[in-house]
């Protein structure tokens, strides 16, 4: 077992919504999904990244009050999120084959400084740029 | 103030498209029919998500483009210009150094003259660290520039609709 990060989260919406994108539409699987009350700890990892998960968490009480919650959806929503980055082999066939199964896109691919990049989001509003590694 | 999540998702829609095609004319009944809501609400509810007037956002991503242009091509600014959604050169000129501060040329060599090094940072990320932060309206800027108060003038309402 490697050092470093293993869980980094993104505050999503809706859970079940979340869960029917990042594993449905991208194509991650679930790693842990464990409820305690109104809580759900819910992370998924992409599939050629056995040593990350991608948290999938909803602002809600009570790790935050109800009024950071809403701001939160509402920053999520706008778009506000930090930026999020996926490594792709191939970004035109995975554009398509996303596009295909319902992904917002908000930028189709262009090629520049010798990459490929596109550009979409996720129900929520976090936006993900999705480049080409560099051969 | 407090705004309903899935209405603001409909609204960064709007923004998105208006990202992805800036050079197009999004007159309001467009956004609105991209964010699904009537034309005095979108411009309402997008100001108060946004902090900017639809217009003005779409103003600031065509200036943005066409620094970016400026920096990375040799295009002619005539050509510029019409690539990034003005019909008029004057006002794209004029607009230009209202909201930089420098002419397109002026700008293309400044920009040249300093070296830059971002093609480790996404290319979006660099867009967006050099978008003008436009928080008063063209006209007023240029009014506040030239002491005169009755300049009526307005670029982003002749502009971009």
């Amino acid at each position: 077992m490697s050092q470093g990060v293993g869980v980094a989260g993104l505050y999503v919406r809706d859970q079940d919504e979340a869960v029917k994108f990042y594993v449905g539409k991208l194509g991650f699987r679930v790693h842990t999904d464990v409820r305690n009350g109104d809580y759900r700890w819910l992370t998924v990892q992409h599939p050629d990244q056995p040593s990350f998960q991608l948290g999938l968490f909803a602002p809600q009480p009570p790790t935050i009050d109800e009024d950071t919650a809403q701001t939160m959806r509402e920053m999520v929503a706008k778009g506000a999120m930090p930026p999020l980055v996926m490594v792709v082999d191939d970004c035109r066939a995975a554009h398509e084959r996303m596009s295909g199964n319902g992904v917002e896109f908000t930028q189709e691919p262009v090629e520049r400084y010798g990459s490929v990049d596109a550009s979409f989001r996720d129900p929520s509003g976090n936006g993900w740029k999705m480049i080409e590694a560099r051969a | 103030m407090k705004q309903d999540p899935l209405l603001l998702r409909r609204l960064l829609r709007a923004k998105d498209r208006m990202d992805a095609a800036s050079h197009e004319a999004w007159p309001m009944s467009r956004l609105a029919r991209v964010s699904g809501v009537s034309e005095a609400h979108f411009a309402r509810s997008f100001k108060d998500a946004f902090g900017v007037p639809p217009h003005r956002y779409l103003l600031t991503r065509r200036i943005e483009q066409a620094a970016a242009l400026l920096r990375d091509t040799d295009l002619p600014i005539t050509e510029i210009a019409l690539q990034t959604g003005w019909s008029s050169l004057g006002t794209f000129g004029r607009t230009f150094r209202d909201v930089t501060g420098r002419s397109p040329g002026e700008l293309r060599a400044w920009q040249r003259d300093a070296a830059h090094q971002l093609e480790v940072v996404p290319h979006c990320f660099v867009s967006a660290a050099h978008r003008p932060n436009l928080t008063i309206a063209v006209s007023e800027k240029r009014r506040r520039a030239s002491g005169d108060m009755y300049l009526s003038d307005n670029a982003e309402g002749g502009s971009v609709s």
